[in-house]
């Protein structure tokens, strides 16, 4: 299935293990959040380049001092009905201060794409013959947005009166 | 009243655009229906009984001539020349063809209206006081917040794809006339112990299979603090709202189960969490430029009382029986705003034809600065009217056939569509209100009774609002026959209850005549006729009225 990052086809290595990083090395494989933590804990191995698969459930605060040593973290959508990944994303963009690639895995649909690269997914696997074409015009679709999130949407809020003194935070 | 300026109008167009592409993949048979559902509710079109039902957005219940003259031209092109306007302060067409919806949304875009978010598992159409900005009680017009509300709840990212719907209701501070007890976020305008007016915030209300009262989280947060807060209780709920069982996802149910404590805390912690990029930043030009659009008219000084209008009740009985029942209490002196009443005897609650949605923009354009308002009882307002000019609005709205005199009383009935549109349905309730009305009919009789308000939902999801009527009805299903179970005790003012079950389900002939017995009962029992059916049945307890109830059988 197609993997894109920044709208662009791409391609990743790394594949998924639910039972840990075995005798793989950190950067070939992608970890549940247990195994993730479980590393941190044996102070004998503590893996740096790690990739980090979360569910919806998961609760990405268990990441945040972590960070510097993942460079990639899938967030899971097992039905695209789930919203709980985007609040993930924002968690970790915004609050967690989580730079690296931030990617949308399970269910991902074309009428979501948009509502994912607001939320920070700056790669997404989806599948579709023509997955550049759709992500384009998917996330091109509304020009502006009332608010600000995690990508670089300036809210309209803001917009109608560049330069006026924030009220939000008096 | 709030008009679009270009950001509005682009992002409106620009999703009627995408709208019509996402119905183009769905004929062509490329968005499988699964696929498709949830975009077309996000766009407020439902599939029905009969035919695909669209929901348009009334932000807050406002409305002015252009734009009801719009649903009227839809209603006369695309429907069947009448709408059903909703206990959300919506309008329904339930005849659309999915071929013709992105036409619909083109059209609605051209008079500044839109079906965005009116349906799915998102932040729904805000509702308020149909009364705002004209109540003599109100703390502030709560409108330009509910705005600001509506804004930025549009598209947003992270709250599109909740556990279920989420309703916000705003009320000004005075007589609670928005039900925000009974909605998933409530705000209430108020002062704080400084005199500065923000936000008392209540959460986790909400009507359904397991109707509840909302807690209160906050007693007070401040206007520019108000979106990151909400910001934080969608974000809890958004993660912690269950997901396993759709009938327990909505926020009531996480409330519930958390304890109000619990949930209190986590709403505190996220909020408390959220660093100056998260913050939501609204510029107070920004406000001001908002609340601007709903500054009240120049009214003209004018005397408290009209004589003109004195005298015309006294020559026309009809003039004043309707306006005993229909006029509303206004803040400026020689001002009164009119609820015009969609209950006439026999008809579906909340239905306006096209003609008379026309002849309301003619009225309200002549008489009442174009403003004109749904209110959640399904019947229409008209805000600021002289009192100069009542008696010729009344006799307008008697040509338009919406002079019905029963703002608030017996047969001012909140009905769902029921059995005869919706799929859901396990009875109808059209039909058992025009029964109701018809027990009713007798003018001295109802004004005998005074206010009390009747909801009727044709099944458990209260769509009609029955367990905060003061006697709500519910339709139930018993082996393929529809049976009627009545609640007494119910309302969704400041003091919110819910109803309680009377007993077993009565059928669909016997409503009438038992609630007539009912009504007797109150009659013979009040403390004076100033004392109305719910202060008697709060009085006395539900006893006696079910004894009346039950009295035939
Ligand atoms: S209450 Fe039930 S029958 Fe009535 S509109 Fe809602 S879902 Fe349909």
């Amino acid at each position: 299935m197609p993997l894109l990052r920044h709208g662009r086809v791409s391609s990743c290595s790394r594949i998924f293990s639910d039972s840990g990083f075995g005798d793989a090395a950190a950067s070939d494989v992608i970890v549940t959040l247990r195994s993730f933590l479980d590393d941190r804990s044996s102070t004998a191995s503590r893996r740096d380049d790690v990739a980090v698969r979360l569910r919806p459930e998961d609760d990405p605060r268990l990441l945040a001092n972590d960070l510097d040593a993942v460079s990639l973290i899938e967030v899971e959508f097992p039905k695209y009905t789930d919203g709980r990944g985007y609040s993930i994303a924002q968690l970790l963009r915004r609050r967690y201060g989580y730079t690296r690639e931030l990617r949308a895995v399970g269910q991902v649909l074309r009428d979501q794409l948009s509502l994912m690269r607001r939320s920070g997914f700056d790669a997404v696997v989806f599948d579709h013959p023509d997955a550049e074409g759709v992500y384009a015009e998917a996330v091109g679709e509304l020009s502006s947005a009332y608010q600000g999130a995690a990508d670089d949407a300036v809210s309209i809020f803001l917009r109608r009166r560049p330069g006026a003194s924030p009220g939000g935070l008096t | 009243m709030y008009r679009y300026d270009e950001f509005d109008e682009n992002l409106v167009r620009q999703r009627a655009r995408q709208f019509r592409g996402q119905v183009e993949r769905r004929l062509s048979g490329e968005l499988p229906e699964e696929h498709f559902k949830p975009l077309r509710l996000q766009n407020g079109v439902y599939l029905q009984l009969h035919a695909y039902m669209l929901r348009v957005a009334i932000p807050y219940g406002q409305l002015d001539g252009r734009k009801l003259r719009g649903l009227a031209d839809i209603a006369d092109r695309y429907d069947k020349r009448y709408g059903h306007f909703t206990t959300r302060q919506n309008i329904q067409f339930n005849w659309i063809r999915l071929e013709d919806m992105p036409e619909v949304l083109d059209r609605l875009a051209d008079v500044g209206m839109h079906a965005i978010q009116t349906s799915g598992n998102c932040i729904r159409n805000v509702t308020s006081d149909p009364f705002a900005g004209a109540a003599a009680d109100e703390v502030e017009d709560p409108r330009p917040w509910c705005e600001i509300i509506r804004q930025w709840s549009t598209f947003h990212p992270e709250f599109s794809h909740l556990p279920r719907k989420f309703k916000i209701a705003v009320s000004g501070g005075g007589h609670d006339r928005a039900a925000i007890r009974v909605h998933d976020i409530g705000l209430d305008l108020r002062r704080n112990s400084d005199g500065e007016i923000g936000f008392e915030v209540v959460c986790g209300g909400g009507l359904g299979r397991t109707p509840h009262v909302g807690v209160t989280v906050r007693d007070w947060i401040s206007k520019p603090e108000l979106l990151s807060y909400l910001e934080a209780i969608m974000r809890v709920y958004n993660r912690h709202g269950r997901r396993d069982n759709k009938y327990k996802a909505r926020i009531k149910i996480l409330v519930n189960e958390l304890g109000e404590a619990t949930f209190r805390s986590l709403v505190e912690e996220e909020f408390a969490a959220q660093n100056e990029r998260e913050k939501v930043i609204l510029p107070l030009a920004e406000v001001d430029r908002i609340e601007a659009y709903f500054a009240p008219p120049a009214f003209d000084a004018a005397p408290a009382a009209s004589p003109t209008l004195d005298e015309a009740r006294r020559l026309n009985g009809d003039l004043d029986r309707w306006a005993r029942h229909n006029l509303r209490s206004h803040k400026a002196p020689g001002y009164t705003s009119i609820l015009v009443s969609l209950k006439p005897l026999g008809a579906a609650p909340g239905d306006a034809t096209s003609d008379q949605m026309r002849a309301m923009a003619d009225i309200a354009d002549r008489f009442a600065g174009g403003d004109i308002r749904v209110a959640h009882e399904q019947d229409l307002v008209l805000t600021h009217v002289r009192l100069e000019d009542v008696p010729a609005v009344f006799a307008a709205l008697q040509t338009a056939g919406l002079a019905t005199a029963n703002g608030g009383m017996i047969t001012d009935i909140i009905a769902c569509p029921g059995l005869d549109y919706c799929n859901l349905a396990n009875a109808r309730s059209i039909s058992v209100a025009n029964s109701i009305q018809a027990a009713f009919s007798d003018p001295d009789l109802e004004d005998m009774i005074g206010p009390l308000h009747l909801n009727i939902s044709g099944c458990i999801n209260a769509c009609g609002h029955h367990h905060v009527g003061h006697i709500g009805i519910l339709g139930v299903d018993k082996k393929g026959e529809e049976f009627y179970q009545v609640l007494f005790g119910g309302r969704a003012d400041e003091r919110a209850a819910i109803g309680e079950i009377a007993g077993p389900g009565l059928k669909h002939e016997d409503i009438a005549p038992a609630l007539k017995r009912v009504v007797q009962r109150y009659l013979s029992l009040r403390s004076s006729p100033e004392e109305t059916f719910i202060d008697a049945l709060e009085r006395l307890g539900q006893a006696p009225f079910r004894e009346a109830l039950y009295a035939a059988s």
